[in-house]
């Protein structure tokens, strides 16, 4: 398969960034959509010239690392899908893709698609977890956890971090990110204790690195290839109201 | 030449960790201020260790190779963890644990470290349970288990699909609960490449380059832990994550700590197969799909055959014209013999004629759970996986069976260490898949997450102590010593060379080929000649790579081919000493299968009189052969026997 390309390449932090046209010829249509950029980058190294910068590990679709928009969908088109789990074959042969690094505010350029998601870290160092230290813990099986919470526990700890709920919100808000980290401990008896505190120090956050608000318009859940539902948004607005009352 | 010192404790095996920790030396609350510890790695190993030495008090620094820690590739394991807490009352106990890896290793692993290994499994659970990882829960609210390959018992606790990612988001969670408190400072997109050894003999630092600015920076420590995962992407196509590699490890080597056993590398069975030549990277199907599926070949060549073609489909194989082979040579285990007895009966298959798909892969078919057990039930079990298939091959696994094969994915090889995973460098300890010690030739399913939490969690923070409690008059390290500089110019030129040779090919070319050289003179079987061919093209290919190898742009900032070229560079080494380790080890064991030393039947052959031993190679020089050093692996706790997983 063929390709026509329009990638944003971007040297640093403070350059302006441009799209570039690329073409690229014969493409095994079981290329992963991360293959046919490795491809690409063989060539322009052959040329001489910088290949694409772009974030990418364990292409399992786990690491939550392939952060890249692709014909304006976070990791592209398919649903629940990313980036290196997508695949040349959901394409058109001559088909033009553009590809453009995720666009948030709290989210910087780095190079080409790289962004600096550290600021998800810091969300998560503000509160996302249980504070028990090393050892000294009850047996497992002393804490029984009902199977449904469990399940939908591990819905919500489902998220990768890969930040395509903020690059398809036209806020740029992390309300599905929080929202799962928050709802996966209310779900469970050990995140009880500290729930309150938690909830609210993470929100504090999230609003003090410049993500927007939820507008309920449902592009994070659309675009999420772990399928994480928006009602862990609900569920994290009743707790935060929760919090704040109590 | 150096006596190797494992410091196994005295006494009775069950009691050797309880009595090391009651005589172990510790350090005052006070004093663990005053004590710098650097931790390379953020997988389970190294984000469980290092969160724990800063709840204990230390300053630690910690690095990650991504842009944050919980991308670290224990991520990506999928089936779950071990741990002997008997909860299904099927008889398991932590004996039998321990008596299984060994048994798994194929005796090739160190007693004391297994049983401890199997000891702390059960805190594990513990633990993870206590900081709210999701494990999969019957209805009654207790936790739920499921079989994995080279065990009777169901000792396997699962999180879907995704074990290795909750408890990675566990261990990442007490790591930022640190990065908050303080104790912990975390340092992200850094590549350690080189070991700082100062005049005393002791590791008290590391140069790492900041994948950003390019920049090379110094960080001094009392001591410093490697937890930087396995050497497996040597062989370019494997199931590790693309920026897994083996540079840190090998600096180490280079600057005199041992490197044990790198033969051993696990063929896991159930990979989706190599489909074509632009191919980056293999992704596994959990070993957890063989509790219910079932795998085999046509019992016909000439139905194989016509697979091949696509004239005719799986389904229409008729059942007596189905060969389960792994059913039919080991019915005590039937699916679930371990992973290398199940890779190369595969391979076996597939050499003669049987193959399916490119004519390398065979069937793993839920026809039969799906009938018995329902597709919801299948879903409910294995239904990212399912996903995860049909994305990759366009195939419905519902409909039709799982193609798999055989692929690279772990390295049981690794740094020597002892007892208190102390290499043989005083201060630099090794954790986790970096380490050789626990899982012997081969390792188990569910066994890696469980060595990296018990290595992170309740080993090296007593261990790392009893090294740290003389050190506390010492004071701040300074890195502005002769040694330090000697190690930043060190990395400063190899990174200029690579950057001057400006040849014509590019760094994934000089991966592809050592990757081919490897797979076929090192991979899933091995002999004599194989191997001293192979030895040869590496070095040739080395040559070649340092005359014609082209990295474009500069060194200052983002350079991914620089990166890249850094890492092969050292993988074209590690390449050899793996080959050269293959070759002296005239015995078949685990993951090392020398086809010279095979039985009637063709299974793996060891040498116990002359091969029970760790193979721990010391570097000598570039142009030098390595010094052998042999651990002698003695078993006083259990019975040394030809592995058999045909009758129970």
């Amino acid at each position: 398969m063929d390709f026509k390309l329009k990638i944003w390449r971007q040297a640093s932090p403070d350059d302006k960034g441009k799209f570039v046209d690329y073409d690229v010829h014969n493409i095994s249509s079981d290329a992963s959509f991360l293959e046919m950029i490795d491809i690409l980058n063989d060539e322009l190294v052959e040329k001489g010239e910088d290949p694409v910068a772009f974030d990418h590990d364990c292409r399992e679709g786990i690491c939550g690392m392939c952060s890249m928009f692709i014909n304006g969908h976070p990791h592209g088109p398919e649903a629940a899908t990313t980036t290196c789990q997508l695949h040349m074959r959901k394409f058109k042969d001559g088909e033009t893709i553009v590809i453009e690094p995720w666009r948030a505010k709290p989210f910087p350029v780095i190079k080409d698609l790289i962004v600096d998601r550290s600021a998800f870290d810091e969300i998560i160092q503000a509160g996302g977890y249980i504070s028990v230290t090393t050892g000294g813990v009850p047996d497992a099986n002393a804490i029984p956890i009902k199977k449904e919470n469990a399940d939908l526990a591990m819905d919500a700890a489902a998220c990768i971090g890969c930040g395509a709920c903020v690059a398809a919100c036209k806020n740029a808000s992390a309300m599905l990110f929080v929202s799962a980290k928050v709802s996966q401990f209310a779900l469970l008896p050990q995140g009880k204790v500290e729930a309150k505190d938690r909830v609210k120090a993470m929100v504090a956050k999230m609003d003090e690195l410049g993500f927007g608000n939820c507008t309920n318009t449902y592009a994070c859940e659309a675009e999420c290839p772990k399928e994480i539902s928006i009602t862990n948004i609900a569920r994290m607005n009743r707790q935060f109201i929760g919090a704040k009352l109590g | 030449m150096t006596k190797i010192d494992s410091k196994i404790p005295e006494g009775p095996l069950a009691q050797k960790w309880t009595h090391y920790k009651e005589h172990q030396k510790l350090v005052n609350p006070a004093n663990k201020r005053k004590i710098d510890i650097i931790v390379v790695g953020t997988g389970l190993a190294g984000g469980a260790a290092a969160a724990s030495l800063g709840e204990m008090g230390f300053n630690v620094k910690v690095f990650c190779i991504q842009d944050s820690p919980r991308r670290a590739h224990s991520i990506a394991a999928q089936g779950g963890i071990n741990a002997a807490k008997n909860y299904p009352n099927d008889g398991d106990t932590v004996y039998r644990l321990f008596y299984d890896t060994v048994k798994g290793g194929d005796y090739r692993g160190r007693e004391a470290n297994t049983y401890r290994l199997a000891e702390v499994s059960n805190n594990i659970i513990d633990q993870l349970v206590a900081q709210g990882v999701p494990f999969a829960r019957e209805y009654s609210g207790y936790l739920a288990n499921r079989s994995f390959g080279g065990a009777q018992v169901s000792r396997t606790f699962y999180a879907r699909g995704q074990t290795g990612q909750q408890l990675l988001l566990g261990a990442y969670g007490a790591l930022s609960k640190e990065i908050k408190r303080g104790s912990v400072k975390l340092y992200t997109r850094r590549e350690m490449l080189d070991l700082v050894i100062m005049k005393d003999g002791r590791a008290r630092g590391i140069i790492v380059r900041n994948l950003f600015t390019g920049k090379l920076e110094r960080y001094s420590a009392h001591a410093v832990l490697l937890a930087t995962g396995g050497y497996g992407n040597l062989y370019f196509l494997s199931t590790n994550a693309m920026t897994s590699n083996g540079s840190a490890a090998w600096r180490a080597y280079k600057r005199g700590a041992w490197f044990a056993n790198p033969c051993y590398v696990q063929i896991h069975p159930t990979c989706i197969p190599v489909h074509g030549d632009y191919q980056s990277k293999l992704t596994l199907m959990s070993e957890s799909l063989r509790n219910d599926g079932r795998i085999w070949v046509p019992k016909k060549k000439e139905d194989a055959e016509k697979i091949r073609k696509k004239e005719i489909r799986p389904r229409d194989i008729p059942e007596e014209d189905r060969d389960y082979y792994l059913e039919r040579r080991y019915p005590a285990f039937g699916n679930l013999v371990p992973r290398d007895v199940a890779s190369r009966a595969a391979k076996e298959r597939c050499d003669a004629g049987y193959g399916v798909g490119t004519g390398q892969a065979v069937f793993l078919d839920f026809k039969e759970a799906i009938a018995r057990l329902g597709k919801d039930v299948i879903k409910a079990r294995y239904g990212n996986l399912f996903d995860m298939y049909e994305r990759i091959t366009d195939d419905n696994p519902y409909e039709t069976p799982m193609m798999i094969y055989p692929a690279v994915h772990y390295t049981m090889g690794g740094l020597w260490v002892d007892y208190e995973l102390q290499s043989n460098i005083p201060g630099l300890f090794v954790g986790g898949e970096a380490n050789f010690s626990d899982h012997g030739a081969n390792r188990l399913g569910a066994s890696a997450l469980m060595q990296g939490l018990s290595d992170g969690y309740f080993i090296l923070p007593y261990t790392m102590q009893n090294y740290l409690a003389d050190q506390i008059t010492v004071g701040t390290i300074p890195s502005d010593t002769p040694e330090f500089e000697q190690a930043e110019k060190d990395v400063q030129a190899r990174i200029e060379k690579l950057m001057s040779i400006n040849g014509k090919e590019t760094v994934d070319y000089f991966h592809k080929k050592l990757g081919r050289i490897m797979w076929d003179h090192a991979g899933m079987a091995r002999n004599r000649e194989g191997l001293e061919e192979g030895i040869k093209m590496i070095q040739e290919l080395r040559k070649e790579f340092w005359e014609n190898v082209r990295v474009p742009g500069n060194p200052n900032g983002i350079n991914i081919e620089l990166e890249k070229a850094l890492r092969v560079a050292d993988f074209l080494e590690l390449g050899e000493l793996l080959a050269r380790d293959a070759l002296h080890r005239e015995e078949s064991a685990g993951g090392h299968f020398r086809e010279e030393y095979q039985t009637p039947e063709g299974e793996a052959l060891r040498n116990d009189k002359d091969f029970m031993y760790v193979a721990a190679w010391e570097y000598q020089g570039d142009d030098k052969e390595p010094k052998l050093h042999k651990e002698p692996l003695v078993y006083e706790n259990i019975e040394v026997k030809t592995r058999n997983y045909k009758t129970a």
